[in-house]
């Protein structure tokens, strides 16, 4: 019992590390990563994609925090 | 200058750039979120190095280095995502007056007492940056020639770029937390994106010196946002009491 605690307590801590607070976050982030794979892989340089990419999900994300605290 | 003159300091200097990022992570968290768990993670990192170095030797240019960039990339850019956003909200909300003083509260610190947040980001970096720097130190040594004179460069480079790291500490945390952890978190993300990119192959246009591309253009970003979030609090404010 308390190796499933320890457990769900690493995989809750890891969750919280990767995802946070807003999991659509990280999930555009990382299609972000593996679409320039893509690209790269098809021999296009591909580095102006995720840091434009990082800084529109965090204007989202921000957008979504005013609206939470009703802000707006 | 002599063979092993050149390999002292190309080595040294190759190892810098790469002990640079290292220690501006290890300072960077150990101020912003503590130091004893930061310094058990950066300990663990460095402990697991020296295993890898000492089993692996001259092998070590087997390891490969871009999926391990991949992977501690795109966790430093997820988790500096995250403190590049609260750090923008913060400094928005209370400017630099910060919350200076306060204890980590964002994430979990649990019952064994260890900051596992402070712990992980400084094992990770320590890893993977001082991976680099004993590929570094293997390929110029190996290829030169001058093994032993590579290892003294690489770890010199560690001591002196370290020893000036915990010399600015001090002056790092009279930084207020709030503004401290939006720096941390646009270092973060900029290091996360270049390393994640360079793993999956991407071949940045001025090589190492984009990392000061990618911090100057996220950083210009966090001023914007905190500009557009400080009017649209005003603009509520003066919508209230009018």
């Amino acid at each position: 019992m308390r190796v499933v605690r320890s457990l769900a307590g690493v995989g809750r801590f890891f969750y919280t590390f990767v995802v946070g607070d807003d999991w659509t976050v990280a999930a555009v982030m990382v299609l972000g990563l593996v679409a320039t794979a893509a690209l790269v892989a098809n021999r296009i340089n591909a580095w102006w994609l995720v840091p434009p990419l990082a800084v529109v999900m965090t204007a989202a994300a921000l957008f979504k925090t005013t609206q939470r605290s009703g802000l707006k | 200058m002599t063979g092993a003159a050149i390999v002292l300091l190309t080595t040294f200097l190759a190892s810098s750039v790469e002990a640079i990022e290292m220690v501006t992570i290890v300072v960077g968290v150990g101020v912003t979120r503590g130091w004893r768990s930061t310094l058990l993670g950066a300990g663990a990192g460095l402990a697991l190095l020296v295993v890898i170095v000492a089993a692996l030797g001259a092998a070590l240019t087997a390891i490969p280095i871009g999926p391990l960039r991949v992977l501690v990339g795109a966790l430093l850019l997820l988790f500096g995502l995250q403190w590049f956003r609260k750090g923008i909200v913060r400094v928005a909300a209370h400017g630099l007056a910060g919350y200076r003083g306060q204890a980590p509260q964002d994430e979990e610190v649990l019952s064994t007492g260890v900051d596992w947040t402070s712990f992980v980001l400084a094992f990770k970096g320590v890893l993977l940056e001082g991976l680099e720097v004993a590929l570094i130190v293997v390929s110029f040594g190996a290829s030169a020639g001058h093994l032993g004179t590579a290892i003294v460069a690489g770890a010199a480079a560690i001591v002196v770029v370290g020893a000036i790291g915990f010399a600015v500490n001090p002056l790092v945390a009279r930084i207020p937390r709030s503004l401290l952890q939006l720096i941390v978190g646009t270092m973060l993300t900029s290091f996360g994106t270049f390393w994640a990119l360079e793993g999956l192959g991407v071949s940045w246009p001025q090589s190492d010196a984009d990392i000061a591309a990618l911090i100057a253009f996220y950083g210009l970003s966090a001023l914007a946002f905190i500009g557009i979030e400080r009017r649209s609090a005003r603009g509520t404010l003066n919508a209230v009491t009018s």
